[in-house]
């Protein structure tokens, strides 16, 4: 945009893109009921991401913006791997319907939307007309992040991570004790031998 | 804002892909004994040949996300290059240009797949799944190896990292990462040694069922995302734009055009990796020696 134009054109102009990529994440998410096959499913759901990612960058949040698009579009490609490995015999394959328990679901969507959507138009959010400035608020919130409850924080992940191992080990039919013997001390046998020699 | 980076990152790219795509039409043409000359015309009998080609229809094929997992292989690369200082200042001097690499190359991992599932065809599909299994093996090297010049340089803007190599070179001491940034051009351009997605043992997997304009599209773009890759590894890693006496960007076209060239000549001299084999390889070592090059730059510059 050149900078000629006037600032508030500019500001004008910004919002009409996030309103269109708030529309775009809207509509893409919805179709991820709408479509009859996986695939179509998941990557109307990355869409969805990817419009809330740049709708980000609309408001300068440029590195939170980027790394969820990257993330987002990993993680859909990964699913893409579970759902054929994990659907039994592979409904993931064939056209299929993407809902389950409608009605139920419905009501529960549209309630919870309508709870967020109150929640977002009646907090005091700062920076809002008639409230304080933001920097102070935006360092406030820093601070009660990464100060007080960084001891959260750094749990967390590692909890995480140990949960996801701990799932994929016993979701696993074939155990170390399969691998390397009954005392743990042969060389690996494994039914397709790995590409460092072991 | 002008224009002329735009047009310059534009024609920068399909000038040195095209390039990429004679060579390998000469090289592979001297290989079966054909005339090289011959083969160097390879990307202009190509287009014409697929131009002209009628598209094939497949039962049952989802054609929309065929037809989008083609033509964002031709697009992606433009985004990558679109953060590279080529000559002319970057069409896009973001301050996270690295990150935003890595995200377009992450985009190339849902293409791929989505050109292997349009076409409903079983074969294409496997090379689908083979280029998800690669990718799990190349990416986090890949992006530890992406970090180094970044962590030496303090920014993750291209041109500071470009800048910051006025004294030296940093492949000179951080050459594990530029080789390893190299094996993910060559792992996300489905080429060579990591184009098992693609091999002659799945009838060309990925590739199997892709016809005219929809085939043109996908093999430009592999050229394309080698040529961007390249460019972005020679950014990172061989200075850029600088270089005496020549203008940067003469000094940048030309080493892009060494690399990229270089990626093709190796094409036929190495192995095909089994992605199950290669999975090992790239968590037991590429992963560990992209971290220890990671710490020993960190050391460096912290010292």
């Amino acid at each position: 945009m050149p900078p000629s134009l006037p600032a508030r054109a500019r500001g004008s102009a910004v919002i009409v893109v996030f309103l269109l990529l708030a529309a775009v994440s809207v509509v893409t998410g919805a179709l991820v009921f709408v479509v009859d096959s996986m695939a179509r499913a998941t990557y109307a759901l990355a869409c969805s991401f990817v419009a809330v990612a740049l709708a980000l960058l609309t408001f300068g949040l440029t590195y939170l913006g980027v790394i969820t698009i990257l993330m987002m579009v990993m993680e859909m490609a990964i699913m893409a791997v579970f759902m054929i490995m994990f659907m039994g015999m592979n409904p993931a394959l064939m056209p299929m319907d993407m809902v389950h328990g409608k009605r139920a679901a419905l009501a529960v969507s549209v309630a919870l939307f309508a709870l967020l959507v109150v929640g977002i138009v009646v907090a005091p959010w700062p920076g809002a007309a008639g409230s304080a400035s933001t920097a102070s608020d935006i360092a406030a919130l820093g601070h009660t992040l990464m100060g007080s409850k960084m001891l959260v924080m750094m749990s967390v992940s590692p909890i995480m991570f140990a949960t996801i191992v701990g799932g994929v080990v016993l979701a696993s039919g074939r155990t170390r004790y399969d691998r390397f013997g009954d005392d743990l001390d042969h060389p690996a046998q494994d039914p397709t031998p790995g590409g460092v020699g072991r | 804002m002008t224009l002329i980076p735009v047009w310059w990152t534009v024609a920068t790219l399909l000038v040195l892909a095209t390039l990429a795509a004679s060579a390998h039409g000469a090289l592979a043409a001297r290989t079966v004994g054909a005339s090289p000359g011959v083969g160097a015309l390879l990307p202009a009998t190509e287009t014409a040949r697929l131009l002209r080609q009628e598209r094939r229809t497949l039962l049952a094929a989802d054609s929309p996300l065929w037809r989008i997992g083609g033509a964002g292989l031709a697009l992606i690369p433009l985004l990558m290059a679109a953060v590279v200082p080529l000559g002319p200042p970057a069409v896009l001097d973001s301050p996270i240009g690295i990150v935003w690499f890595n995200a377009a190359d992450v985009v190339v991992w849902a293409l791929v797949w989505l050109l292997g599932w349009g076409a409903n065809s079983t074969y294409a599909l496997v090379g689908a799944f083979r280029f998800l299994a690669t990718a799990l093996a190349y990416e986090l090297p890949l992006m530890f190896a992406l970090t180094t010049p970044a962590v030496a340089a303090g920014s993750l803007r291209v041109s500071d990292v470009v800048a910051a190599q006025s004294g030296l070179w940093y492949v000179v001491w951080m050459p594990v990462a530029f080789a390893i940034t190299l094996l993910g051009v060559v792992g996300f351009s489905v080429w060579g040694p990591l184009s098992p997605a693609a091999a002659p043992d799945l009838a060309g997997g990925v590739l199997a069922e892709l016809s005219g304009p929809d085939r043109l599209l996908a093999g430009a773009g592999r050229y394309l995302l080698l040529t961007a890759g390249s460019a972005f590894a020679t950014a990172l890693f061989l200075g850029g734009t600088q270089g005496p006496l020549l203008p940067g960007w003469m000094w940048m076209s030309l080493k892009t055009l060494v690399v990229v060239l270089a990626l093709v000549a190796v094409r036929g001299r190495l192995v095909l990796l089994r992605p199950d084999r290669f999975l090992e390889v790239g968590w037991l070592v590429l992963l560990p020696l992209a971290l220890a090059q990671l710490l020993v730059v960190s050391l460096v510059v912290a010292s």
